[in-house]
């Protein structure tokens, strides 16, 4: 059985930031959901999300060994630090963007 | 002897960052370093503003505010200081450093690491890749410009066994890496060995990012006592393995969570975190969370360090206006849409201004305004106009414009808030190692 869930039910994610990139790690409350939420959470999904706001290319590495995915999402901050005028312009919100995606994740 | 561990700690993550903490860790940590970072990529170009107006500032302006505040345990309990508040002017630091000590009565030997500016290398022929053009051709006026140094250039500090290091630039993790390489004899191409140093540096380098603050999330994540988060320290083995932990009667958490999402905190390629000491590689890290907040971190390993050094060059970056302007109750938000048109209609058609304006209704769509918009219902809107130009007097008007709201915008609007800061924007170039030379000396007090 799937179900489709909020991200922010099943994983916990963080932002970072340097010059004009920002990364978000997401990493799953359970491990067992790992697998669901790489097949979901592809970087070209992330890419297309909110393309107004992430204008670059979006790299996924996998980190199987800690059950965590880290997305490299370029040209995401307006220009940087420098030159951004939003508020957050760290992009430290980001993380909370990806937890409202829906997801579909098995039940065991 | 035997099974003895290095104790570190961070006593700041940022310029700014608490101070309480840091004297805890200083008294109850039983540390043999703590370590202070305090500089962001645009910290050292603000510092250089700092300097030019002042030969004997540029420093971290909370330094002997922290030394007030650490120095007397740290000197009693022989744990020695390592930190980057020397930021442009770590000579300067040095003496205010002295000065504090003298005045709380204490002798410290305070060593001076300089070397990382690089200001006089740059020239209008300077190559900048990320706008692939040169600094003459960008017309960006120079501020400062300073080389990432590594571990290597805090060992001979740390040899005359001072009291306190004080450095400029200095990769964040490099301020940790450099005492462990010391106590330990690590070898500067021990590169597995020095990825695992790096790996503890990174983690404790934003202090309570890993203690559990940037964390809560409830109810999904929930955190004791946030409040009174303490900072964190490392028990480091011979081997660069270490338990991320933090003092009892602290708040906070540290779990494998909080560690595995500081693990990756501003990493790109897990398997290639670029240092001027090592390219670490995380993603063979074992994280054992063996309950009472303590966490086991180890595997981590790395491959030889990147030939250049990565350099960050500030320029001037003219002014930032931010003004903002309150409505609520019924209408709130056509009332506050209505203000932000006539702010940019004036802005274009009567001031002749062509930089970009940013209008954010704050409860409708301000940090996620050029991604999606939400649902709102909210009846209390904060109008939000920011703006970056080079003239002084362009910044004011936007001020003006928001600030005449008050009397000639939409009905009910008060709660103005404006301000104009200089700002600096900075680019990374890359120099090599050979045109660097660091130099350290010894102050006393």
């Amino acid at each position: 059985m799937k179900r489709t869930v909020p991200l922010r039910e099943i994983a916990s994610a963080r932002t970072g930031d340097k010059g004009n990139v920002s990364c978000v790690s997401v990493w799953p409350y359970d491990p067992r959901h790992y697998e669901d939420i790489k097949a979901s959470l592809t970087a070209d999904r992330i890419a297309k999300a909110w393309p107004d706001l992430f204008r670059g290319p979006v790299e996924r590495f996998e980190i199987p060994a800690l059950h965590g995915l880290n997305f490299v999402i370029h040209d995401a901050l307006e220009g940087g630090v420098n030159a951004s005028l939003n508020l957050d312009f760290h992009g430290k919100s980001f993380s909370f963007l990806l937890l409202e995606l829906p997801v579909e994740v098995s039940d065991f | 002897m035997a099974g003895q561990v290095v104790r570190i700690g961070a006593g700041a993550g940022f310029a700014g960052d608490r101070i309480d903490p840091a004297r805890d860790l200083a008294e109850r940590g039983n540390l043999d370093y703590l370590i202070f970072e305090c500089l962001a990529e645009r910290t050292l170009a603000y510092g250089h503003l700092q300097r030019a107006q002042d030969p004997a500032r540029g420093y971290n302006p909370l330094l002997e505010k922290r030394l007030n505040a650490v120095l007397p345990a740290c000197v009693a309990n022989g744990t020695t200081i390592v930190t980057n508040m020397g930021v442009a002017n770590p000579r300067a630091a040095a003496h205010v450093a002295i000065e504090a000590a003298r005045r709380m009565g204490l002798r410290i030997r305070v060593a001076v690491v300089e070397g990382d500016d690089v200001t006089a290398r740059i020239s209008d022929a300077t190559f900048l890749p990320e706008i692939g053009r040169t600094v003459g051709e960008s017309g960006l006026r120079l501020v400062g410009a300073n080389a990432y140094l590594g571990a290597e250039a805090i060992l001979p500090a740390l040899d005359a066994e001072p009291h306190l290091v004080i450095t400029g630039r200095v990769a964040d993790p490099s301020l940790f890496l450099a005492p462990l390489a010391h106590r330990y004899g690590w070898k500067l191409d021990d590169w597995a060995t020095l990825g695992a140093g790096t790996a503890v540096g990174h983690l404790l380098e934003c202090t309570t990012q890993v203690t559990g603050g940037y964390f809560a999330d409830p109810p999904y994540k929930t955190v004791p006592n946030l409040a009174y988060v303490g900072f964190p320290l490392a028990e480091v083995d011979a081997d660069g393995s270490a338990v991320i932990t933090k003092l009892e009667r602290t708040g906070g958490c540290v779990t494998d969570l909080t560690v595995k999402e500081q693990l990756l905190y501003e990493v790109h390629d897990p398997s290639a975190y670029l240092t001027p000491d090592v390219t670490a590689d995380f993603s063979n890290v074992r994280i054992d969370d063996t309950g009472g907040d303590r966490v086991a971190v180890s595997g981590a390993t790395g491959r030889a360090r990147p030939e250049r050094l990565k350099t960050i060059v500030g320029f001037d970056g003219g002014f930032l206006a931010e003004a903002e302007f309150s409505y609520a109750g019924p209408g709130a938000v056509q009332r506050a849409r209505l203000a932000a048109e006539i702010v940019e209609e004036r802005m274009r058609n009567v001031h002749g201004c062509d930089e970009r304006i940013r209008l954010d209704l704050i409860g409708v769509n301000a940090l996620h305004a050029t991604a999606i918009r939400r649902p709102a219902e909210t009846q209390d809107v904060r109008l939000r106009a920011a703006m970056r130009t080079g003239s002084r007097d362009m910044a004011q008007t936007l001020l003006s414009e928001v600030e005449s709201l008050w009397v000639a915008g939409p009905a009910g609007g008060g709660g103005y808030r404006g301000s104009i800061n200089a700002s600096v924007t900075t680019q990374a170039v890359y120099v090599g190692r050979d045109s660097i030379e660091t130099k350290m000396e010894v102050l006393q007090s």
